[in-house]
């Protein structure tokens, strides 16, 4: 009996179906991951980008001590949205570190008056190259970098309150 | 009279109505660009390499566009970034490299061969392959 045959392109059609209807069931993931995680950040010096936090260089990230890295800038809506959240992981004892994206000092100061400062320091990128650099697609981000410079986790978008116990958790992973 | 001043009204009423839709949904930085974001290189023969390179690289803001094609300011730094680069004679597959070590593939629209793209490349070859043993089987069957 060669019948069979017959059935093969209908198989090959449900098979296909099967993948199509499977993968539509996926949630869809449209954010572009970081490919560092676990290399070092690239070396990098920028200026402070407002006046009364200092600036950040590669070399404040190696003091032994793991931090948050937050990719923002004050023109970015969900960076104001996550504001309360930067609070509550600094007052968790998190030492968070900036750097601000194409953005201007007096802009930066009217941010952080309005939402709070969590920052230890601040950088000004005013060419996204640290952005680029570290593989960040847009603000807000937010990186674990351990006490050696060496990129742990990456938060792509804004934290949300349920995000902090993991960003919390990261970091005491960060420690070890 | 009457029907001016009503096509006024209306007019007044579609622009009072429009006018939140006139403000941009996402806010945008008000930074100049990049210095080579919107600026050639002076030597043609590297805007050229820059230009064919720039083509082939994702927008991260905008992922259907290339860095090329985009007016996000993310991509004018990313252009601004390629064209300072190729001018400082670096090779524009080292900068593709430089930017896939950081992004992954999908930064690239360049297809290549990797783990995951392999059976793109090697299913059609087998599908030549078993049309190609059918119709010898049917054919050249036939004939001996």
């Amino acid at each position: 009996m060669k019948h069979w045959r017959y059935f093969l392109p209908l198989a090959v059609f449900v098979a296909f179906v099967g993948v199509a209807a499977w993968q539509l069931t996926r949630p869809r993931d449209d954010f572009v991951h970081s490919a560092m995680i676990g290399k070092e950040v690239p070396s990098f010096d920028l200026p402070t980008a407002v006046g009364d936090r200092p600036a950040l260089s590669t070399a404040n990230l190696k003091d032994g001590k793991p931090k948050l890295l937050n990719i923002w800038a004050s023109w970015c809506i969900p960076c104001a949205a996550e504001a309360p959240q930067l609070a509550r992981l600094q007052e968790a004892g998190a030492t968070i570190v900036g750097v601000a994206i194409r953005d201007r000092p007096e802009d930066v100061a009217a941010f952080l008056d309005r939402y709070g400062n969590p920052y230890a320091r601040i950088g000004r990128d005013d060419l996204s190259k640290v952005q680029l650099s570290i593989g960040s697609s847009g603000v807000p981000e937010t990186f674990v970098v351990d006490g050696n410079g060496v990129i742990r986790y990456q938060h792509i978008g804004d934290v949300r309150p349920e995000d902090v116990q993991l960003l919390l958790s990261k970091l005491e992973e960060a420690k070890r | 009279m009457i029907r001016k001043l009503s096509a006024m009204v209306f007019a007044l009423a579609l622009l009072a109505h429009l006018a939140p839709l006139a403000q941009p949904a996402m806010a945008q930085d008000d930074l100049p660009p990049a210095p080579y974001a919107y600026r050639q290189l002076d030597d043609p023969a590297q805007e050229a390499k820059a230009q064919a390179l720039m083509e082939t690289l994702r927008c991260l803001k905008c992922q259907s566009q290339s860095i090329a094609d985009s007016d996000a300011s993310m991509a004018g730094d990313m252009r601004s970034e390629v064209r300072q680069r190729i001018a400082a004679g670096e090779n524009p597959e080292a900068i593709r490299r430089w930017l896939m070590d950081r992004y992954g593939d999908y930064v690239s629209y360049k297809p290549e061969v990797s783990e995951t793209t392999w059976p793109l490349f090697a299913g059609p070859l087998i599908l030549l392959l078993i049309a190609a043993a059918v119709l010898w089987r049917r054919l050249g069957g036939k004939r001996g």
